[in-house]
């Protein structure tokens, strides 16, 4: 009996190793889990970079979209635009919301780039980043017909995240 | 090891700087202070290790703005919690609510110790082994000893 008394700590030990160990490597400190998911997309009211039009949250409804939050200073959002072009080629909806940005530095920069938005929404103080939850560009939510968010992923999309997000994209449809 | 202290205080003036930066107005001292609280108490989303009042990150700029501009808008402390807390979730509060999904989180620390008392507690009743009197046999056992000694410091 006092043999096995003195085994645990050697037992906790082991045990609380097993689980930090897991721990370390599932953690993904840089993404945050979202409080809005499930809940509906947050009113606005703004301009569309392309043509200055005014667009609020009714027009986002209808059908299912990807809303990516881009600006021209954020090197990720470079990175993923050329995927964000495959995926509009694919006939994916996607929206764009222009995060603290200069109106003519996004025109140009989807001019250079390629326009895989249907399209953009100028938030230049960052207002609706702010209801969104936005703390680095690039993001990007699933929102369904009804505009209710259904599922966010932050940093860039690529064919991995893609993978992962797919199925859940196609299951608002 | 003097010298080294100073440049240390003057590197690091410019971040004790950085709030001061940002110049809020405040009618009275005790909104001010409660400002500074706030921002102090608000996680930076986005440079995880630091508070809303220390963080440089645009994002934490944008949030102490908004908590300026709420508390302007004559929202108590707790609402603008509340606000902040339902766009970026319960991560910006250093304190976490009490809630089921936290109650390891809470009662964790209290269970072991817990623990750690029974275990503590065990261990000394197990150490503490009462001495039960001899047995007739033993005793005969104990005088036939003695009396061996007894002959052995005669001789």
């Amino acid at each position: 009996m006092n043999r096995l008394l003195l085994t645990i700590p050697l037992v906790i030990f082991l045990f609380m190793g097993v689980l930090f160990w897991i721990g370390l490597g599932k953690e993904d400190k840089t993404s945050l889990p979202s409080p809005l998911i499930g809940k509906a997309f947050p009113e606005f009211n703004l301009d569309v970079v392309e043509d200055g039009r005014h667009l609020t949250t009714a027009d986002l409804k209808g059908e299912p979209v990807l809303v990516n939050v881009w600006a021209t200073w954020c090197p990720t959002c470079k990175a993923e635009h050329a995927f964000l072009n495959q995926l509009a080629a694919q006939g994916i909806r996607i929206i764009g919301i222009n995060y603290k940005d200069d109106t003519p530095k996004a025109l140009q920069w989807l001019d250079d780039y390629g326009n895989p938005y249907l399209y953009n929404l100028s938030d230049p103080d960052g207002m609706l980043g702010l209801e969104l939850g936005v703390y680095g560009a690039p993001e990007t939510f699933l929102v369904d017909s009804d505009g209710i968010i259904r599922g966010k992923h932050i940093g860039d999309l690529n064919p991995v995240v893609w993978e992962r997000l797919k199925p859940q994209f196609e299951a608002m449809q | 090891m003097k010298q080294m202290l100073l440049l240390m205080l003057f590197l690091s003036a410019p971040a004790l700087a950085v709030v001061g930066g940002y110049q809020y107005e405040f009618d009275n001292p005790e909104d001010e202070a409660r400002f500074q609280q706030l921002a102090e108490d608000l996680r930076c989303p986005k440079c995880q290790n630091q508070n809303l009042a220390d963080s440089n990150a645009p994002v934490a700029i944008d949030l102490r703005n908004k908590v300026y501009e709420l508390m302007q808008d004559g929202q108590s402390d707790d609402e603008i919690v509340d606000y902040l807390v339902a766009r970026y979730g319960d991560f910006v509060r250093y304190k976490p609510p009490f809630r089921a999904d936290t109650l390891l989180l809470w009662g964790g620390p209290l269970l072991l110790l817990l623990a750690g008392i029974l275990l503590m507690a065990n261990l000394r009743r197990q150490q503490k082994v009462p001495v039960s009197n001899l047995t007739d046999a033993e005793k005969a056992h104990l005088e036939a000893l003695k009396k061996g000694l007894q002959k052995d410091s005669d001789s």
